[in-house]
């Protein structure tokens, strides 16, 4: 029977937390790398034994570690993530010119096929790839160095790269996303990269449909249909059906449109699901009930899911990459949350449960299917 | 013999139980005493100081003999009870952190 392996990162450690395929009873390991942040852990799929995580602090900076045993035993590999060349600015909060300083890893996104290849998301925004699986990481700084970069600004959780999609179908193209600049695609492996946000508009910046800008939290694609892009930005869900090249609002019936995250079903390309925030300035659900909703048509038309999720005082949040799905023949749905509660939903989000409850406040969450 | 203490989480990070014994060449600085110790524990490089100009990590101290030396020069010489061993050099993670 299949299993699956949940990989959580938190505030305070990383958790793996097992089950077989009816994902009923549970097994949690952790914390590892205890009391440190860990912003992502994940692993490969051309091995899934390989893991890489993010771990870092304020004290002690970066590190990163990987495990070649599926998460039981770990190693630090390299932590210099030195940008190219000289480094300029982009705008500080205030919008005056801030130099470029590296801060922490968010998201670490492995080759398709290679295990020891592996991108790396980093505040301040930029991208970083190894080749020798971690030892040393060198920036494509393509992508902060093709023009717009000195016009990016943080988002209030500072300015992250956040979101890196490789398109298994073409393999020199993919995505990523920065808060707050905006979506970007390269055609050629990361070497060169150019907005992809036209029909974004935000409020709060001067032009509000401007090439960058926006405060995109999240992407998402199926990989059986690697043009057509799903977006949660700070305000508006947003879709691509041609790999980015302009957007249009599917927020439809949404109570409200804040959010983070957003993922899609791994075998129906059109279900996709999201987890409405009140707003900017309430980083909670509506009314304090956690609901996630779900779109079985791509889009405008979202349902509810609440079955199992804490319908009264629930002032949780769930951050941008803190959902994930398995591929099993029932496409399970995972969520962590700020209150430290992993929830799953085995049946394609009709039903939760908790899979823990306690955690650190949850800041990722991975799922690998194993044979 | 230099003697070093680690704050607890890079104790952890570098699988390193109690204090650190070190041989320093040549004059006992801050910056000899790092070197040799991250030439010990590869895994340290870069949680004490940065990569590139050695600069401290702003919640990282260094204490001896009741002293602050987190702002003294790394080329300075440590106090003697520091350089033969009778006192230990601390490196502390700041309050201000964790």
């Amino acid at each position: 029977m299949s299993k699956v392996r949940v990989l959580v990162g938190t505030r305070k450690g990383a958790f793996v937390l097992s089950a077989d395929g009816k994902r009923e009873q549970w097994e949690v390991s952790g914390p590892h790398f205890a009391g440190w942040e860990v912003y992502h852990v994940k692993g490969s799929s051309a091995d899934p034994g390989r893991l890489y995580a993010s771990q870092c602090s304020g004290w002690s900076g970066q590190v990163i570690q990987r495990s070649d045993d599926g998460g039981a035993t770990w190693e630090p590999t390299g932590n210099r993530f030195a940008y190219d060349g000289t480094p300029g600015t982009h705008q500080w909060y205030d919008g005056t010119p801030h130099p470029w300083e590296f801060e922490r890893v968010w998201h670490l996104e492995p080759s398709l096929d290679d295990p020891d290849t592996v991108y790396a998301g980093v505040e301040d925004a930029g991208l970083f790839k190894t080749g020798d699986g971690g030892q040393t990481w060198e920036e494509l700084p393509g992508l902060r160095g093709h023009g717009s970069g000195p016009s990016w600004q943080p988002g209030a959780g500072g300015m992250c790269l956040h979101t890196i999609i490789l398109d298994p179908a073409n393999r020199g193209r993919m995505f990523a996303a920065i808060s707050a600049a905006g979506a970007f695609r390269s055609d050629d492996g990361g070497q060169s990269w150019r907005p992809v946000n036209r029909g974004l508009r935000s409020e709060g910046i001067p032009d509000p449909d401007a090439e960058v800008g926006h405060c995109v939290h999240r992407l998402a694609m199926h990989p059986s249909r690697p043009d057509v892009l799903f977006m949660q930005k700070h305000w508006d869900v947003m879709r691509s059906d041609d790999a980015g090249e302009s957007w249009r609002e599917i927020s439809g019936n949404l109570p409200t449109d804040f959010g983070f995250p957003i993922d899609v079903h791994a075998h129906e390309p059109d279900t996709i699901y999201v987890v409405p925030i009140t707003s900017d300035a309430h980083h909670f659900p509506p009314e304090g009930r956690l609901r996630v909703y779900r779109s079985r048509t791509g889009g405008d038309e979202w349902e509810p899911l609440s079955r199992g999720l804490p319908q009264r005082n629930c002032y949780v949040n769930v951050l941008r990459d803190a959902m994930a799905v398995d591929a099993l023949d029932d496409c399970g749905i995972y969520f962590g949350t700020t209150g430290g509660q992993v929830y799953a939903s085995p049946d394609a989000g009709d039903t939760w449960a908790p899979i823990v409850r306690d955690l650190p406040a949850v800041l990722s969450v991975e799922v690998q299917t194993l044979p | 013999m230099i003697r070093v203490v680690l704050p607890a989480h890079l104790r952890a990070l570098a699988r390193i139980d109690g204090e650190v014994t070190l041989d320093v060449t040549g004059p006992v600085t801050r910056c000899r005493v790092l070197d040799a110790l991250e030439a010990r524990y590869p895994t340290l490089r870069g949680t004490i100081r940065d990569h590139d100009r050695g600069r401290r990590r702003a919640f990282i101290r260094f204490f001896a003999c009741e002293q602050d030396l987190s702002h003294t020069d790394p080329d300075d010489p440590l106090p003697e009870p520091v350089t033969r061993g009778a006192e230990p050099y601390l490196i502390v993670a700041a309050m201000a952190g964790g």
